[in-house]
């Protein structure tokens, strides 16, 4: 089981929190302009990667609050969580690579 | 049940009575077509072989398919050697006549979800396109074993899916009823009915859930993973398809017009005019190599086996509500499923609480196995697709094809799947069944939407 940072909480147990897929897929700002296959893509594509992940959490048997978190899905090894509306944070090297051991 | 168990033969020896429903449902579709194209290099097996290896010792068994280096150049190239990878080079070579194929597995022969499956095989689909899918396949199934030569232990035991709720009775007998308008055997049985056929099953009024009655598709049944895989390796290898162990493909190459030009690969680049991708929960990461997205995420899914007792469970028994599906293999191990993992995962573990969950079912469905031991748990990483169809089709990049999103349920798919697939590559287009199985489904808004049908791991 995860042990997962709500960044409101602290540190909980995976069966508190909902997954709520990729994050960071902003919904388009126009929608009446877009095609079809621009819908598909926001709507159904996935990065569905092998690494780094941004991922949203909601810590629904808690605060209730959603946040989003760096994950490594290789080893399920996360690195941070942090508060919604924040931009994907960067990392370097070290860390990445400490998340994927 | 395990995958580490793959050298042990001794199952093939088994012998096997193949159940034949008295109103021969199914019996017409695919007659077995022979062994008239084999080359000279495999046994075959019969009472008479067998009975021979075994007065001389067991000696003289051959490997059952080549052990081959990568040529530089082929025509077709299959990337995931699982069933529907092996399974789709068969049927090139079987029905198609074509030869010069090879089938590229970055691990072992089918260590990946093929061996980690809980081998359910059931066809009754809700929506017409997936039940036609699912039958052409289960109708594969019912003669394979013949048609490799090679038992794939196919056992037509049935499969009870119990009803909880109301809605689930609501939504079972509408399955009962659209399968039949198709054709497709199942049936609705009381709880008093369904005990009748599964006497482990717990029908008290007073459980947490109790059962309200079952559906019961009597053609459904199980089969052994590996040997699956095995017996489409073994014949493909026969007709002359190349099958390459440890070896990942880490790129796909394109010509100036974008078309496929073949594969780089952790022991070369392979050259070759098709490419067809059955890679499974790894099919984002090889069609990102051609830069392709797919509505897909990957989640760990989990099972587990109970220590072995004598026979004791004769049926399959899914319950959709409380998450659990259980059946006894022929070694005697309870096989058990659970639910997936919420998250994307490559990592093929999950948490220990899924399965917990799941048990916590089965011991309430079967008091009897409260005192059985689990011996082994497993994750594989299904492709999970938004309306939990699979996708069998062309891309946008000519020459790449892609079979995927069988998720949580393509074991039950793979003679047909691989059947449709080889149809698709060999005439670059789809044939009429898998022809709504397409990526463009998710762009048209013509979604296959098992998922709302029964959001369930099978
Ligand atoms: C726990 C569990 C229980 C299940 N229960 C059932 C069930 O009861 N009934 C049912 O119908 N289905 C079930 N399924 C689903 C079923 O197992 C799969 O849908 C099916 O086996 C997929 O077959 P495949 O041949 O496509 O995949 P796999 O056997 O996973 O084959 C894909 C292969 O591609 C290879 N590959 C990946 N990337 C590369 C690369 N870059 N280069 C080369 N090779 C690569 C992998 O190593 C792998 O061997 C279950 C799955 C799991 C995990
Ligand atoms: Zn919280």
């Amino acid at each position: 089981m995860l042990l997962i940072r709500c960044p409101y909480c602290g540190e909980r147990s995976e069966i508190e929190f909902a997954n709520g897929g990729e994050a960071h897929i902003a919904r388009p700002a126009d929608p009446m302009s877009r095609t079809d296959e621009e819908w598909a893509q926001y709507l159904y594509m996935r990065d569905n990667p092998k690494g780094l992940i941004a991922e949203r959490w909601r810590h629904a048997h808690g605060c209730n609050r959603f946040f989003n978190a760096l994950r490594d899905t290789r080893t399920d090894r996360f690195v941070m969580t942090y508060e919604m509306g924040r931009p994907r944070p960067e990392i370097d090297a070290a860390t990445a690579a400490e998340a994927a051991r | 049940m395990t995958f580490l168990e793959k050298n042990g033969m001794s199952f093939l020896f088994k012998p096997r009575v193949r159940s034949v429903r008295a109103d021969g449902v199914g019996a017409a579709h695919c007659r077995p077509t022979g062994l008239a194209a084999r080359g000279m290099n495999m046994q075959k097996f019969s009472a008479l072989s067998l009975a021979q290896k075994a007065l001389g010792g067991h000696l003289g068994w051959t490997p059952q398919w080549r052990s081959v280096a990568p040529k530089p150049a082929y025509d077709i190239v299959i990337v995931g050697g699982g069933g529907h990878g092996l399974g789709t080079a068969y049927y090139l070579a079987r029905q198609h006549g074509l030869r010069n194929i090879a089938v590229i597995e970055r691990g072992w022969l089918a260590g990946g979800n093929t061996a980690r499956n809980t081998t359910i095989i059931r066809s009754n689909y809700l929506f017409n396109e997936s039940s036609s899918y699912y039958e052409h396949s289960l109708k594969l199934w019912e003669n394979l074993s013949q048609e490799l030569n090679y038992n794939v232990m196919f056992s037509q035991r049935g499969c009870l899916m119990v009803a909880h709720t109301v809605h689930d009775v609501q939504v079972f007998k509408r399955h009962v009823h659209a399968n039949r308008l198709n054709g497709i055997d199942n049936e609705w049985l009381s709880a008093e009915e369904a005990k009748a056929f599964c006497p482990p099953l717990n029908i008290s009024p007073n459980i947490r859930y109790p059962v309200l009655g079952a559906s019961l598709q009597r053609r459904a049944g199980t089969a052994r993973h590996d040997a699956v895989a095995w017996g489409f390796a073994r014949a493909a290898s026969d007709m002359g398809v190349d099958i390459i162990e440890n070896c990942e493909v880490t790129g796909i190459l394109r010509g100036p017009g974008g078309e496929v030009r073949g594969v780089e690969t952790t022991r070369g680049t392979i050259r070759a005019g098709k490419v067809g991708v059955s890679a499974a929960g790894h099919s984002s990461v090889v069609m990102g190599m051609a830069g392709i997205r797919l509505p897909l995420q990957s989640n760990p899914l989990q099972a587990l086996v109970s220590e072995p007792v004598k026979p004791a469970f004769p049926t399959i028994v899914m319950s959709n509500t409380i998450h659990a599906y259980i059946s006894q293999s022929d070694k005697g191990e309870m096989v058990i499923g659970a639910g997936t993992d919420s998250y994307v995962s490559y990592t093929q573990r999950g948490g220990l609480h899924i399965p917990a969950h799941t048990l916590e079912a089965i011991c309430e469905l079967f008091p009897m196995f409260r005192r059985l031991r689990m011996l082994r748990s497993w994750g594989g990483i299904t492709d999970n697709t938004p309306d939990r169809s699979p996708i069998t089709a062309k891309t946008p990049v000519p020459g790449l094809y892609v079979n995927c999103g069988w998720g949580t349920g393509g074991f039950k798919a793979t003679p047909g799947a691989a059947n449709l697939f080889a149809w698709t590559i060999a005439r670059d287009e789809p044939h009429p069944i898998n022809a709504p199985f397409t990526i463009e489904r998710f762009r048209d808004g013509v979604m296959i939407d098992e998922a709302a049908a029964a959001a369930v791991a099978h």
